[in-house]
């Protein structure tokens, strides 16, 4: 070839750094998340051991002062939401999968692409930065309440809360860029002969949660910039005594915040619909009653906010609104829940190690979202609020959102990525590790919540009051879980890299499944596919009576349905 | 490098780069409504706020909503002669429209400086806070769109993406559209 091919295709950093190709972009950001996990996981056991074992030296650690206490917390919070759920679930596997499995060979936008990955590692180095600057990193929850936020005489992070703030605002900005690209995509360069309801579960997903994301997230872009002014150029709109609110900030902040949890919970959602449907060999129960479900929890999502202000003081009439939407909203949930349950009713189930997870998340996230509804119910909640029982309730949803989903979209897709099998045996080991010691962290935070244990206190032996030592069993139960479930994952790491030189090798379609993506080489190449596919049918033909394969790939002509030797490259 | 393949599909028949410019503008729409619903709900629990307003400058404003309204119909008119194909007389009319830009920016720094001289700075209370804040992010949008405007009519200027006239001519409306708003709520109600 000519030396301007030769010229792309050398040099790491032009391939690796600087691609504006939609796979490396997704890998881009699956590491990086993957980073930002191990650092998140770090904090939280540094933090878990301060509370299991008061006052201990923590090995690799050192001692907790209460500053860094509180800077652990807010950041192990921040850091899970914004660097590790969001990219992971949106971004890595949005850009992985979008152009694939709609059957185009790149982002309409490819440059804009790599723009909002940069854009979104320098909001990563700011977030690190802020650790290392004077006063520490900030700790005023993820939540970011003012007057603690506002001003440096109660944060007592005067940079750290500032640099905390930007790093959030440039990780917004990404996504937006990310959002616009994705839904731009999706609208316009779908394959010939995709028509809406031919297009996979987890691309609407994806979709829909782009389009919460940019519809809330303004609001939230504008309480940013008050609450930095409030912290920099002395305004008070967040100052009671200069005529400003403190509320605002609470009611801009859960504006943005609520939706965000369905933002991060349809991806996943999406993932866990896919995986079930392929493992089953069963068309997804009610394709379209999902997309049309998934629609409604996106504009009930802009409904329920105020539900986080039971205790701050708002109009009690208000908050029986709150309390009737937060309750609706559990309805297309659990519709959700119930299609993966009915599409493996009568299903050919195979446990594979993506289908473990995701049939995990199914029965996980559902104790998540029973819990809520204690929550949700503004006479409850007035006692739970801000107990261990709403830290244990809102794990049980996000654990199974970004680590449990994410872990079955990261075993299904691995050979796609990779072009090598993941190793069954250690999949398994840790996917029951990581599973059980879940469960043992978070269960008896539910107990020691319903007996009132505050979640923001650093040393219970500090207040006499409210020590209750016959608790601290559980609380050293919870960190002792916790530490086996960080260690779990070194399995899953082990595995990870070991498999990607030495795994087997995976061919198109390993699991016999019939979205595009799996029609591509494994790994796929810059461009994707050989020959730019055409759609013929829904994604989720499995089954089909009267066919001798039990799946049926969306770029199959037709004809072909009596002579499956025909039809997929995938079968070879 | 090669454009890829993805960049010129159109399923939904509306071109990519306008259906993007839409998605940019619903993102800004919320950026901004929550910035001015957090204004009117604070206006409304300080009847003070109407006091503090007498101070701004009602004619000021009113020039500025001339000079940018003004503004807009050239970026309209470039739009069309982008549409026949003749790309110096849409750069031409874009610089029109530029200057129009600028000459807002001009008088908004003169206003500004004019405030501060009074004493009214960004700390002096909520509504002079909200005032600088809101008009201030307003001014960045103007900014940025006569910086895009620039690039586009130079390209404009060599026949080249004549689309994006369009594009940056529905920016620009919505720009109009956010000052529409804001000068009633920081000048008129007093």
């Amino acid at each position: 070839m000519s030396d301007a091919h030769a010229h792309h295709d050398e040099g790491w950093v032009k391939k690796y750094l600087w691609s504006t190709d939609h796979k490396i972009i997704g890998m881009q950001y699956l590491f990086t998340g993957m980073l930002m996990a191990l650092l998140g996981g770090y904090f939280a056991y540094a933090f878990r051991m301060q509370l299991g074992f008061p006052n201990q030296p923590v090995p690799g650690f050192g001692l907790v002062s209460p500053n860094e206490y509180n800077a652990l917390v807010t950041n192990h919070g921040t850091i899970m939401i914004f660097w590790v759920a969001m990219p992971v679930l949106i971004a890595a596997f949005g850009n992985f999968l979008i152009p694939l499995m709609i059957g185009c060979d790149d982002m309409v936008f490819p440059r804009l692409n790599r723009l909002s990955y940069q854009i979104f590692l320098v909001s990563a180095l700011v977030l690190l930065a802020s650790f290392f600057v004077p006063g520490g990193g900030f700790g005023g929850a993820w939540t970011a309440y003012p007057p603690l936020s506002s001003q440096a005489k109660f944060s007592l992070t005067p940079a750290g809360s500032t640099l905390w703030l930007l790093a959030v605002a440039l990780e917004f900005v990404a996504f937006l860029i990310g959002g616009i690209n994705f839904v731009t995509t999706v609208m316009n360069s779908r394959a010939p002969g995709m028509k809406w309801h031919d297009i996979p579960v987890v691309i609407w997903m994806i979709v829909i949660a782009s389009i919460v994301f940019m519809a809330s997230v303004g609001p939230l872009v504008a309480g940013a910039v008050m609450l930095l002014m409030d912290q920099q150029f002395g305004t008070g709109f967040y100052d009671p005594i200069r005529g400003g609110d403190p509320i605002l900030w609470q009611h801009l902040f859960w504006f943005f915040g609520h939706p965000e949890v369905y933002v991060v919970l349809l991806p996943a959602m999406g993932i866990v619909i896919e995986v079930i449907a392929v493992f089953s060999r069963k068309k997804v129960f009610a394709y379209k009653m999902v997309l049309y479900t998934a629609f409604a929890t996106g504009i009930l999502s802009f409904f329920v906010w105020a539900h986080h202000q039971f205790v701050a003081g708002i109009d009690p009439r208000m908050a029986n609104v709150f309390t009737v939407t937060t309750l609706l909203i559990s309805v297309p949930i659990a519709e959700m829940l119930f299609v993966t349950i009915a599409t493996l009713y009568g299903g050919s189930i195979r446990l594979d190690t993506p289908m473990l997870w995701a049939v995990a998340f199914v029965a996980e996230f559902l104790l998540g979202g029973v819990t809520g509804i204690y929550l949700g119910s503004s006479g409850s909640d007035i006692y739970f609020h801000d107990t261990y029982f709403v830290l244990a309730h809102f794990h049980y949803t996000f654990v199974p959102i970004a680590i449990i989903a994410v872990f079955a979209g990261i075993t299904y897709w691995y050979p796609k990525m990779f072009g090598r099998m993941l190793d069954e045996r250690l999949g398994k080991l840790h996917f029951w590790l990581t599973v059980i010691a879940f469960n043992f962290i978070f269960i008896p935070l539910f107990i020691t919540g319903a007996a009132g244990d505050h979640r923001r206190i650093y040393d219970y032996t500090k207040f006499p009051d409210l020590a209750r030592p016959e608790l601290q069993n559980l609380r050293a139960l919870a960190t002792v879980a916790t530490v086996v479930m960080l260690s779990a994952q070194v399995i899953f790491l082990y595995n990870f890299f070991k498999s990607m030189r030495s795994g087997k090798r995976a061919e198109a379609n390993p699991w016999q499944a019939n979205t595009l993506e799996w029609l591509a080489p494994s790994p796929p190449p810059h461009g994707n596919f050989a020959e730019l596919p055409t759609v013929h049918r829904g994604p989720y033909e499995y089954s089909v009576p009267g066919r001798d394969l039990d799946y049926w790939p969306q770029s199959d002509p037709p004809e072909d349905d009596a002579a499956p030797d025909a039809a997929p490259e995938a079968a070879r | 490098m090669n454009k890829p393949i993805a960049t010129t599909r159109s399923a939904s028949g509306i071109p990519t780069g306008r259906l993007a410019v839409w998605w940019v503008i619903a993102s800004e729409i919320v950026i901004f409504g929550g910035l001015l619903g957090s204004y009117v709900m604070h206006r409304i629990g300080h009847p003070e706020f109407g006091d503090y307003a007498a101070n701004t400058n009602t004619w000021i404003g009113a020039f500025n909503t001339l000079v940018l309204l003004t503004s807009s119909l050239s970026a309209v008119l470039a739009h069309q002669a982008a549409e026949r194909g003749d790309g110096k007389r849409a750069a031409k009319l874009l610089r029109l429209t530029m200057l129009g830009g600028l000459t807002f920016a001009c008088v908004k720094a003169a206003e500004w400086t004019m405030e501060i001289g009074h004493g009214f700075v960004l700390s002096t209370n909520a509504f002079w806070s909200f005032y600088y804040t809101a008009a201030g992010l307003h001014a960045l949008h103007v900014i940025a769109g006569v910086v895009i405007m620039g690039i586009v009519a130079a390209d404009a200027a060599k026949g080249r993406e004549l689309q994006r006239v369009e594009l940056i001519g529905l920016y620009w409306h919505f720009v109009d559209v956010v000052w529409i708003f804001l000068f009633p709520l920081l000048y008129i109600a007093k």
